[in-house]
């Protein structure tokens, strides 16, 4: 079991210091003849008093207390927390990239915006879209800029009554958060029996109110519309316009392109897809792709290329204007594009066939032993419940902390929300047959000890710092500070 | 699982208490079991105006964040404010001190589609 790192300031000493100073060479004068009286405090601070051997011990022993895929196995559905290979480290601190001032000169930045003309390209080619922005940095500021897109889309065409957009139920929640923050009405669409959007749902609310329908496909349920041709038939023919949310993304690469399925609107999270480090809050980068009709409204500038020499662009009237400083986490799309020209474009497909054929596998393998609400061949994750464990007081909750015993991060739980005790679980491309077996017997010793001895899964996690830690409390009455 | 024959029910797991053009409105004992221990509870403005079926309030979870829907269409008259600093009393007492908040009817409203407790009863049965 790993010790509990102590606070920083728990090893505070009296007196110790991790520097020296020359001495002062300029004369000193008191601080109440620099700075009005109410401005200077009457007790010093109370910070910690280490030295730097002090500090890096005690960051690096809280570091190695961290889970990632780095590692360790990583099901979180719908995160794709895949490898992501060094290299693309490697290329994105390049001098050429790293070094390079976001004012620089068009003429000595032209290898950087060749990159980003370039993914931006290959991005295009890959959702079946005609050109794409890299602005946005997360999947969520890609929807709001989407979304953000459409409406202005609308109102050029002097269509001021779209109000409405149109979320599936097994959405994931940023698709009424960004819709909300867009200025929209959501609407609900529910799901049919198999998991998938309810066409006679759909039908009932697609009304000339709706601006869009946000799609994810695979859906959260790591299920493939097949109805999505009539969908877009449905929404198109209101007036609607289709936006694919692109957190799945990693089920199809190579397999289906979302503009030939109808889509006019596409973002793509290339923190989880296109293997750029994530799960520490960033950065991310959540590049957006359009049908030919929504150019004019990209945000700007443009990178445009012109006898081999590309330059910035803000002539666009109909933009919708800047969604980000500068052109994005520029950093974060030089590592996706290291990805996309290391696998090319058949290892890409294979990425995504490897995605889907471990998904299955583990969906196989564990469907027995814990309740399958939609048994059908899945994408890149699945979900199944502790249904058949909560007779015996065994929630999912429960096995998720029990999983930390075995050194696995836990799938995403409780979530979509139209299964109950969901757990989603996305194995990703990256892991080995072993890997998933581990993981397997894990989940079947959990199902086992949840009929025999459940306590042994309600009390978990045994092997952690700390066990199971108060949630309620900590939500409704938090210590935010130490001191 | 407690279910007071004295209110009515709905599909979403509320119970309503109707006092002329006044109805209280909570969750039952059999959804804030399903939810878990509360955390926080967003209760709407006064005054604010509902359709029936609309979203009026939020219940936060450890585990979920849940809307609660407008049993039927009116304005809120009165919110339970204690539940800002004990939203633990939605899970001790969802009939009593957890109540969420009172709607006066829009006129002319008419109450149906409203399970009594034996129907509720049978319902959440089935749900479980």
């Amino acid at each position: 079991m790993k010790p509990l790192v102590p606070l920083i300031f728990e090893r505070s000493v009296p007196g110790r210091v991790g520097y020296s100073l020359p001495d002062c060479d300029v004369p000193e004068q008191d601080i109440s003849q620099l700075l009005p009286v109410d401005q200077i405090r009457q007790t010093a601070p109370a910070l910690p008093e280490v030295s730097e051997g002090d500090v890096i011990r005690h960051y690096l022993n809280l570091s190695l207390l961290n889970h990632s895929v780095d590692n360790g196995f990583y099901p979180l559905g719908s995160c794709t927390m895949k490898y992501n290979p060094k290299i693309n480290e490697n290329v994105s601190r390049l001098p050429g990239f790293a070094r390079l001032h976001p004012l620089a000169p068009e003429k000595c930045a032209q290898g950087a915006l060749q990159l980003v003309y370039e993914l931006e390209q290959y991005l295009a080619e890959i959702t079946g879209m005609d050109a794409v922005t890299l602005q946005p940095v997360a999947g969520a500021h890609g929807e709001y800029t989407g979304l953000k897109l459409i409406v202005a889309y609308h109102k050029a065409r002097g269509d001021f009554k779209r109000k409405t957009i149109l979320v599936p139920d097994s959405a994931h929640g940023t698709n009424p958060a960004s819709a909300a923050m867009a200025g929209m009405n959501i609407v609900q669409v529910k799901s049919d029996a198999k998991g998938c959007v309810s066409l006679e749902d759909l039908r009932a609310k697609a009304d000339d109110t709706v601006a869009a329908l946000m799609l994810t496909n695979p859906n959260t349920l790591g299920l493939f519309d097949v109805n999505i041709a009539e969908i877009a038939e449905i929404v198109h023919q209101a007036g609607g316009l289709l936006y694919y949310d692109g957190a799945n993304a990693n089920a199809i690469l190579g397999k289906v392109r979302p503009g030939d399925t109808g889509f006019d609107v596409v973002h793509l999270n290339l923190h989880k897809t296109f293997s750029t480090p994530h799960g520490g809050g960033g950065p991310g980068s959540g590049p957006v792709g359009v049908k030919a009709k929504l150019i004019p409204c990209l945000p700007v500038p443009r990178v445009v290329k012109k006898e081999n020499e590309f330059s910035l662009d803000y002539d666009c009237p109909e933009s919708i204007g800047k969604v980000h400083s500068f052109y994005g986490n520029f950093a974060v799309n030089v590592r996706a594009y290291a990805y996309i020209r290391m696998l090319g474009g058949q290892g890409l497909k294979l990425a995504s066939e490897d995605a889907v054929l471990n998904a299955n596998y583990l969906q196989a393998r564990l469907k027995g032993a814990y309740h399958l609400e939609y048994d059908r061949l899945c994408m890149h994750e699945f979900v199944i419940s502790a249904k058949h464990q909560k007779v015996k007081g065994v929630h999912t909750l429960d096995i998720a902390k029990r999983l930390l015993d075995f050194g696995v991060h836990p799938p995403t739980i409780y979530f979509p929300l139209i299964v109950d005790e969901a757990m989603m679980i996305e194995p990703t491309e990256t892991e080995g047959k072993e890997t998933l077996d581990y993981f397997i017997d894990a989940m079947l010793q959990i199902a086992k000890e949840a009929e025999e001895t459940p306590e042994k899964v309600t009390n978990a996690p045994h092997t952690t710092p700390i066990s199971r830690l108060d949630e309620v409390a900590a939500a409704r009455n938090p210590i935010l500070r130490w001191l | 699982m407690k279910i007071p024959q004295d209110l009515k029910y709905t599909r979403d797991h509320e119970w309503v208490k109707i006092e002329g053009n006044l109805v209280k409105v909570g969750i039952t004992d059999f959804a804030q079991h399903e939810l878990g221990d509360i955390v926080f509870v967003e209760l709407p403005e006064l005054e604010e105006e509902f359709s029936e079926g609309d979203a009026f309030a939020v219940l936060e979870s450890v585990k979920a964040a849940a809307d609660v829907y407008a049993p039927l269409a009116g304005v809120v008259v009165e919110i339970n404010e204690e539940l800002e600093d004990d939203p633990s009393l939605v899970n001790s007492d969802p009939y009593g001190n957890g109540w969420l908040a009172v709607f006066e009817l829009a006129e002319d409203e008419e109450i149906s589609g409203l399970m009594d407790a034996a129907e509720y009863q049978q319902f959440a049965a089935e749900e479980e």
